[in-house]
C-alpha cells in the first residue's frame, strides 16, 4: 500500500474524572450484555479495579465486547457461516464504585476460531483518569478444559497467565471475580493490539 | 491443532498504530498515570475475530435533538455557540458511516455538571454538556454546542486544562475505540498542558485541535469548528487463520 494514502490516527486522550455525565449515566450504562432470551450458561462477574498501590479505582469505565453462547459475533466481518443468536448485542459498559468494583450480567461466551478454537473469553478495555488511552485484556474462566490449549492464553508466561482468569466466587453460585490490577507484582496482563 | 472447517476463518487484520502517534501509559508530568500505568510489557496480540469485530448500534439510541446541546433546557446556555462538525474516517481515508459519536464537556465557565467539579465558578442551568449523535452515509457529524471554558485542575501549581471536548467514538472493530479531546486553534494553554502534551508526535498532536471553518459557520448565529477523527482501519488484504 501506498503509504501517502494511510492517515495519522487521531491519538487517545485520557476519558478523564467527568465521564459519567455522558457515557455511564443510567441510560447509557450497559450493565446487561444479554436480554431475558439469550441463550447459554448465565454468569455474573464482579470486577474489581485496583492501582499500584492496591487503591481501589473508583472512577474507571470498563467496556465489554463477547460473542454469544455459539461462538458468534454480531458483526459483519464475522464471516462464520452460523447464525447469530436472535437479538444478540454482545456490548457492556460499567463504570466502578466507590470500592473500585462493578457487576456485569452477561453469559459465557461459545468458543471463537482463530486456526484452533478459542477458549471462552470476554474482551475487556479498561478506561480512566489518568489512563492516556485504554488497556485491553481478556477475561476467560478458571476451570474450563479449554483454557489449557488456548492460543492466546499460550503467548503469556505460565505465571502471568491466572491474572486473565475469573475465579467462581465462593459465596454465590454463578458469580465470577475478576480484578484488574492496573501496576505492580500481580498485574494483569495486557495487551498491545 | 485441530485445524479444520470448522475453526479455520477470515480474519481481516487492522494496522497496527504509527509509532508517537499515542501518547504512553506512563507519562510523569500527568501525575495521575504514575500509578495507574502498566510496567511489564504489553503482550503482542495478533488479531482474531474477537478483535476485529465491535458494538453496532443502531439509530435508535440517538435521539433527533441528541447533537444540540443548546436545547436541552427551557433557556438557552450561556456561552458562544459554536457547531463542531466533522467526518470519521479510518486510516485507509475510508468515511465510516452508522458510527457513534457521543460528547461531554464543561460549561462555558469552565465548569462540569459532575459532583466531583467544585472549582469555584458558576453552573449553567440550562447546559448539561453531554451529547451524541450517528455519523451519516457518508460518515459525517455535527453537534451544536457552545465553546467550553478551560479550568483549573490539581495535576501540578497553577495548572488550567485548554478548552477542550470530550469525543468517544466507535468504529468498526473493538480496537480502533477511541476516546480522545477535542481542542480549539491557539489556546495559549496547550504548552502547560501534559495530556495534550504526552502524544509523541507533532502531526498526531495537531489531529486534536479543530480548525476554525467559515463555510459552516451561520451568519448572525454561529461560529463553525471542524473536526475529523481518524481511526485505524484494516489492511489491505485479508489472511486466513
Amino acid at each position: 500500500m501506498n503509504p501517502d494514502t494511510n492517515l495519522v490516527p487521531t491519538p487517545s486522550q485520557t476519558v478523564g474524572p467527568f465521564f459519567r455525565i455522558e457515557l455511564t449515566t443510567d441510560e447509557h450504562c450497559v450493565r446487561c450484555v444479554v436480554g431475558p432470551q439469550a441463550k447459554g450458561e448465565r454468569v455474573w462477574i464482579t470486577f474489581r479495579v485496583l492501582d499500584g498501590d492496591g487503591t481501589p479505582v473508583s472512577d474507571a469505565m470498563l467496556e465489554i465486547w463477547q460473542a454469544d453462547f455459539n461462538g458468534k459475533y454480531n458483526h459483519p466481518d464475522d464471516s462464520q457461516p452460523k447464525p447469530l443468536d436472535p437479538g444478540w448485542i454482545g456490548f457492556g459498559r460499567l463504570a466502578t464504585a466507590e470500592d473500585g468494583s462493578c457487576v456485569l450480567e452477561t453469559i459465557k461466551p461459545g468458543r471463537v476460531p482463530n486456526g484452533t478454537l478459542q477458549a471462552p473469553h470476554l474482551t475487556l478495555a479498561v478506561f480512566a483518569r489518568g489512563m492516556l488511552k485504554q488497556l485491553y485484556t481478556r477475561v476467560y474462566f478458571a476451570g474450563d478444559a479449554a483454557n489449557e490449549n488456548d492460543p492466546v492464553l499460550q503467548l503469556i508466561l505460565p505465571e502471568r497467565r491466572d491474572t486473565l482468569l475469573a475465579r467462581p466466587d465462593p459465596a454465590r453460585p454463578g458469580y465470577w471475580l475478576f480484578d484488574v490490577i492496573l501496576q505492580g507484582d500481580r498485574e494483569t496482563v495486557f495487551f498491545d493490539v | 491443532m485441530d485445524s479444520d472447517v470448522r475453526t479455520r476463518v477470515s480474519v481481516k487484520a487492522y494496522a497496527r498504530l504509527p509509532k508517537g502517534s499515542q501518547p504512553p501509559s506512563l507519562y510523569k508530568p500527568y501525575q495521575a498515570t504514575v500509578k495507574r500505568a502498566p510496567l511489564k510489557p504489553l503482550v503482542l496480540l495478533p488479531h482474531t475475530l474477537s478483535e476485529i469485530t465491535g458494538p453496532v448500534f443502531g439509530h435508535e439510541k440517538v435521539g433527533e435533538k441528541d447533537n444540540d446541546l443548546t436545547c436541552q433546557h427551557p433557556g438557552e446556555p450561556i456561552g458562544e455557540r459554536i457547531i463542531v462538525s466533522g467526518r470519521v474516517l479510518d486510516s485507509n481515508g475510508r468515511p465510516l458511516p452508522n458510527t457513534l459519536l457521543e460528547i461531554w464537556q464543561a460549561n462555558s465557565a469552565g465548569r462540569y455538571r459532575h459532583t466531583n467539579d467544585q472549582h469555584p465558578a458558576p453552573l449553567d442551568p440550562n447546559f448539561s454538556g453531554a451529547g451524541r449523535a450517528m455519523t451519516d452515509e457518508h460518515g459525517a457529524y455535527r453537534f451544536i454546542t457552545i465553546k467550553p471554558g478551560a479550568y483549573p485542575w490539581f495535576n501540578h501549581y497553577n495548572a488550567w486544562r485548554p478548552a477542550h471536548i470530550h469525543f468517544s467514538v466507535f468504529g468498526a472493530a473493538f480496537i480502533s475505540r477511541l476516546v480522545t479531546q477535542m481542542y480549539f486553534p491557539g489556546d495559549p494553554l496547550f504548552e502547560y498542558d501534559p495530556i495534550f502534551q504526552s502524544i509523541p508526535d507533532e502531526r498526531a498532536r495537531q489531529r486534536l485541535i479543530s480548525q476554525f471553518d467559515l463555510e459552516t459557520t451561520q451568519p448572525q448565529w454561529a461560529k463553525g469548528f471542524k473536526f475529523d477523527i481518524v481511526l485505524r482501519g484494516p489492511e489491505a488484504t485479508p489472511f486466513e487463520s
